[in-house]
């Protein structure tokens, strides 16, 4: 059988980045992939090594607009955790508020996708529509709609009172209401079903050797998830990470739709329980020399950043490992041996993020 | 106006290509196709192919690995073409003007007609901004 040779991107309907994956294929079988990278490439961790340390959190914002919220609060983590600061525990709550919403847009919006991709479109805009939802509320408490800005090194820099929670609240159950709708169709439709059961199949020993991490990992029956270590308020508010153990595209469908669900619960969790108090600490002086590193859960997996100060207000060092990084090699595992039709499946089943991966 | 212009105006056909933009214009861009903003509503259809296209919209600034690949887009669109620069990035370099391998807003590269600004651009401005590029293409003849 020839083979043939062709470009999947980096301009593809499916994609709305810039990846290039290089297909060779034996009639309609994938038999060889190949990542072409470097079209989303800006060099933000040089960038950030000009900033002074504060100004570093917009910047950081900016490496994805879908998981932004996280990657400030990523950021501003590892740099009380570099200077030694303390932030009040309303701050904390008010981050796992923020964290959880846009975790519950970003899987919304993954979700959409998904049906988008192999063809259901009614379904991509119910979940859409869901998701305005959950950006009105993001917009009435931090003022944007999806670069939020409202982290700062040392707290947060607004607050949801009383009203708005109440508000927030309302909103929520509105979402949920919507939420219930959609889930059920990702459950048990037999199209979604014929389209993702059994495609990508990623084995457990195979998942955790090739380092995949987030709803990929926990899709293969690991419960892994680094909200289990406590960062800002999770410690109290208790978790538990959501384990599947399909370990194939449907599988990951399910961790992502019962995560949405848990989201909204750790959300209305942590309004009820938010202690009154400061909103952020006053931050004196320049990172001392030393280093630290910060390990959060983003919508896609597992963010691993690392700082060097030294003593400046400019870090020596900022290097930042976001998790579709790591979940690329998993997806050339999977990709050999699928059908042509399959790729754009088994390609959004991992949330790629390219804007994070090249930063 | 002709019939094929009038047609142009009343259904324009936009390709989508995100530079190295952060994927926070490009969800506002995929929201102004949902049930809350449904541009499709006003004829305007977001394709793959450049080859039908009418307005090419464009997020994040030009870096030096996907200039080839804008211009190679913007040279396969059909004239009358337009190009809309969503978001700071894509009009100036915005937050990222200073990284090393940035080359700053895309009309270092292709000509510009309308420029959309918000970090990220809302989808009120940008359905704006689709309106102020018909009003232009409106006056193609």
């Amino acid at each position: 059988m020839s083979r043939i040779t062709f470009p999947f991107g980096p301009q593809h309907p499916v994609l709305p980045e810039g990846i290039q994956l290089s297909l060779t294929c034996e009639d309609e079988k994938v038999v060889e992939v190949r990542p072409v990278i470097g079209y989303m490439h800006r060099g933000i961790e040089k960038a950030a090594e000009r900033n002074p340390y504060p100004n570093n959190v917009f910047l950081c914002e900016r490496i994805c607009g879908i998981c932004s919220f996280i990657h400030a609060l990523s950021y501003c983590q590892l740099v009380e955790e570099l200077m030694k600061v303390e932030v009040p525990p309303r701050a904390r709550y008010l981050r796992v508020v923020w964290s959880e919403l846009s975790r519950m847009h970003s899987h919304l919006l993954w979700l959409g996708l998904l049906a988008d991709s192999f063809g259901f479109e009614s379904l991509f805009m119910q979940c859409w529509r869901a998701r305005e939802t959950v950006l009105d509320i993001l917009e009435m408490t931090t003022g944007q709609r999806v670069i939020q800005s409202s982290c700062i090194v040392g707290g947060v820099r607004r607050d949801i009172n009383a009203d708005q929670a109440r508000q927030v609240r309302e909103m929520l159950n509105k979402v949920k209401t919507e939420i219930d709708a959609v889930l059920p169709v990702f459950q048990k439709d037999y199209t979604i079903k014929a389209r993702t059961v059994g495609k990508g199949v990623l084995p457990k020993g195979q998942a955790w050797t090739l380092g995949a991490v987030g709803p990929m990992l926990r899709a293969s029956g690991w419960a892994w998830d680094c909200r289990s270590l406590g960062y800002a308020a999770y410690g109290e508010l208790g978790f538990e990470p959501v384990v599947e153990n399909g370990g194939d595209s449907y599988a990951r469908t399910m961790v992502r739709a019962r995560e949405l669900v848990q989201s909204y619960e750790l959300v209305l969790r942590a309004l009820d329980s938010m202690p009154e108090g400061e909103l952020a600490v006053k931050v004196k002086g320049a990172p001392p020399a030393g280093e630290a590193i910060m390990r959060t859960e983003q919508p896609r997996g597992e963010l691993f950043e690392y700082a060097r100060g030294n003593g400046t207000q400019q870090l020596e060092r900022l290097k930042i490992r976001t998790p579709t990084f790591a979940n690329l090699p998993a997806l050339l595992a999977m990709l050999p041996g699928c059908e042509i039709a399959d790729v754009p499946v088994i390609v959004l089943s991992i949330d790629p993020c390219i804007a994070c991966t090249e930063r | 106006m002709g019939l094929v212009a009038k047609a142009r105006v009343k259904s324009p056909w936009i390709v989508h290509y995100c530079c190295s933009s952060c994927n926070g214009c490009d969800i506002e861009i995929l929201a102004c196709l949902t049930p809350l903003y449904d541009v499709e509503r006003f004829g305007v259809l977001n394709i793959g192919n450049p080859k039908h296209a009418d307005l090419l919209v464009v997020t994040g600034p030009v870096n030096k690995r996907n200039v080839r690949v804008l211009e190679n887009i913007y040279n396969q669109m059909p004239a009358p073409k337009l190009v809309m620069a969503v978001g700071a990035c894509a009009c100036t370099g915005g937050v990222f003007h200073n990284c090393y391998n940035i080359l700053g807003g895309i009309d270092k590269v292709i000509p510009v007609n309308v420029y959309v600004p918000g970090c990220a651009a809302r989808p009120e401005a940008i359905i704006d901004g689709v309106v102020l590029a018909l009003d232009k293409l409106s006056k193609i003849k």
